[in-house]
């Protein structure tokens, strides 16, 4: 009888545990599932004023003139060339950072070189932004001469050093993942070590480097301090480089605050957000798309 | 009926660190023959295959004395390029390791880094290879699909093959069948010894039936040393020194 009376209390206590570490679990899919939620209840309602086409592709964001427009096509079109030309910048710098890391540095300047670039992704955006205000942005005017430093370029490069030490560190788990086995097959028959990494290392990481340049890009492409502070913040279609633009984070960000609560402007503002959601969806979904294909089939299709 | 040595070690020692891991180890492998070496784990046998394709070199704070000899010169004078080495040297290991590549683009491996381009000479490279390796009829009409997705047998004989493409005179095998089922097992020691026509081969296993069936020679080391080298008939049924006898019986370990 004490054995089945204990067996009870341990059933009870198991089911306890069970549920417990459930609602913990769902706690943070509903979180999420309200913020969907009242993103779209707040953004969609801009749809009875622009048209989806006239919203998405609008070239003229002017929320506050008489009668306002709400195009956020520039914004669209800042934040797609700020983050392509970041991830020209930081993919070459943090792939290679990754094989030198994994594959060449001797172990103790290894060591030295992964802390420096975790402390790299550990610095506050707003520090990064500080330094592309005071630093960068005169450096660009004067050896440029052009009218302001806060521009395309100034925020690409402040967030390919963003971007770099997700590239990187995600990038060395997936060559770090590679079996010495290929290696050693490798130098067995006669290959160097340049020609190991390029043919062999390279390209059984290959799936995980794919993801790491994908959520890196992502991670740019959602950043908002950064381009708020050093990316000058025009609401218009850039003509080179060295224009200003405003990104979709910059835009919420700099005019939630003046946007009256409930009004177009306010829910326009929601629906940039929604746009931004979807992008960065987009981007999740083909990072955890190419890591699973190349998953299913072992690295063998390589 | 002695054929001459391709390689010869002389009063080899070698280190890991601190450890000594082989002591004074001078031996001479003929050519076009098969020697086996045996010993409990850790005993060296590997140890002293990876030291003679400088395969010991990739691992850190390894140090060697005494000399290697390979077709009369020390492959470890500081003049010699290990991947030279390594390219006459094949070595086939433990665990079947092939690329995460088509099998074709396995075999070409290495005749692509030696700088082979046409076609038609690494078609025929893959197709004599795989002939050699006892492989060809069961995946000459798939040599595109990858090798990931052969059995544990065939993929080891897709490692022989491709060590076969780069033509090297040695074939260093590190127990090849340890981690294969008795019937691969079988038609490996089989390929051992139609190899042995062309190659001289050098193979460490843990299997003592198996060096008794594939080898002409046999070491046996002990604690990082050669205790017993002779013709394999002549250990296996009549060795001159107890330990080896003990070992071979079966009554130590």
């Amino acid at each position: 009888m004490v054995q089945k009376a204990s067996v009870i209390s341990r059933r009870i206590k198991e089911t306890l545990i069970k549920n417990i570490f459930a609602v913990f679990a769902l706690f943070s899919i509903v979180m999420l599932g309200l913020i969907v939620f009242f993103l779209f209840r707040e953004g969609l309602p801009i749809f009875r004023v622009v048209s989806v086409t006239d919203f998405l592709f609008g070239p003229f964001w002017y929320p506050t003139y008489d009668p306002p427009e709400y195009g956020i096509g520039p914004l669209i079109v800042g934040s797609v060339v700020v983050t392509i030309l970041s991830s020209l910048i930081a993919v070459p710098l943090g792939v290679l950072s990754a094989i030198y890391i994994s594959e060449i540095a001797p172990p103790r300047l290894k060591e030295v070189l992964k802390a420096i670039i975790e402390l790299l992704a550990g610095l506050p955006s707003v520090v990064l932004g500080f330094f592309g205000m005071v630093i960068l942005a005169p450096w660009l005017q004067e050896t440029f001469d052009i009218a302001t430093g806060l521009n395309i370029l100034n925020a690409s490069i402040m967030l390919a050093l963003m971007a770099i030490p997700t590239i990187s560190s995600l990038s060395e788990d997936a060559l770090y993942a590679v079996p010495r086995d290929f290696k050693e097959a490798s130098y067995a028959l006669g290959a160097t070590r340049y020609e190991t990494i390029t043919r062999v290392t390279f390209t059984a990481a290959l799936s995980g480097i794919s993801t790491a340049v994908i959520l890196g890009m992502a991670r740019a492409i959602g950043e908002t301090m950064v381009v708020l502070m050093v990316a000058g913040g025009a609401a218009a279609l850039p003509g080179s480089i060295f224009d200003s633009v405003r990104p979709m984070p910059a835009s919420i960000a700099a005019e939630m605050g003046e946007a009256p609560f409930g009004g177009d402007h306010y829910h326009a503002l929601f629906a940039t957000g929604i746009v931004l959601f979807f992008i960065t969806l987009a981007f999740n979904l083909v990072a955890d798309y190419i890591s699973n294909r190349f998953k299913e089939v072992g690295s063998g299709t390589l | 009926m002695k054929n001459q040595p391709i390689i010869t070690t002389k009063n080899v020692n070698f280190y890991y660190g601190a450890f000594q891991a082989l002591t004074d180890i001078t031996m001479d492998f003929e050519r076009n023959r098969v020697t086996a070496l045996i010993g409990p784990s850790g005993c060296g046998k590997s140890t002293l295959l990876r030291l003679l394709n400088r395969m010991n070199d990739l691992i850190d704070q390894t140090r060697v004395e005494g000399e290697v000899l390979f077709e009369g010169r020390n492959i470890y004078e500081p003049d010699v390029d290990p991947v030279e080495i390594r390219k006459r040297i094949g070595m086939v290991f433990q665990k079947p390791n092939p690329f995460p590549k088509s099998i074709y683009n396995n075999i070409t491996y290495a005749p692509r880094l030696a700088g082979i381009k046409s076609k038609e000479s690494l078609d025929a490279l893959v197709e004599d290879s795989l002939k050699q390796a006892v492989l060809w009829d069961e995946v000459k009409d798939i040599l595109g699909r990858s090798a990931m997705t052969l059995s544990g047998g065939q993929q080891q004989r897709l490692c022989i093959a491709r060590a076969l493409a780069m033509k090297p005179d040695v074939l260093l095998m590190d127990e090849p069948t340890s981690a294969l089922d008795p019937i691969s097992t079988a038609k490996i020691e089989e390929l051992v010894d139609e190899l042995k026509e062309s190659y001289t081969i050098i193979i460490v296993t843990h299997n003592m039936q198996q060096a008794a069936r594939v080898s002409e020679y046999t070491g046996f080391f002990y604690l990082g040393k050669l205790i017993e080298f002779g013709l394999t008939e002549k250990i296996f049924t009549n060795p001159d020194i107890k330990q080896t006898e003990d070992y071979i019986t079966g009554r130590f370990g």
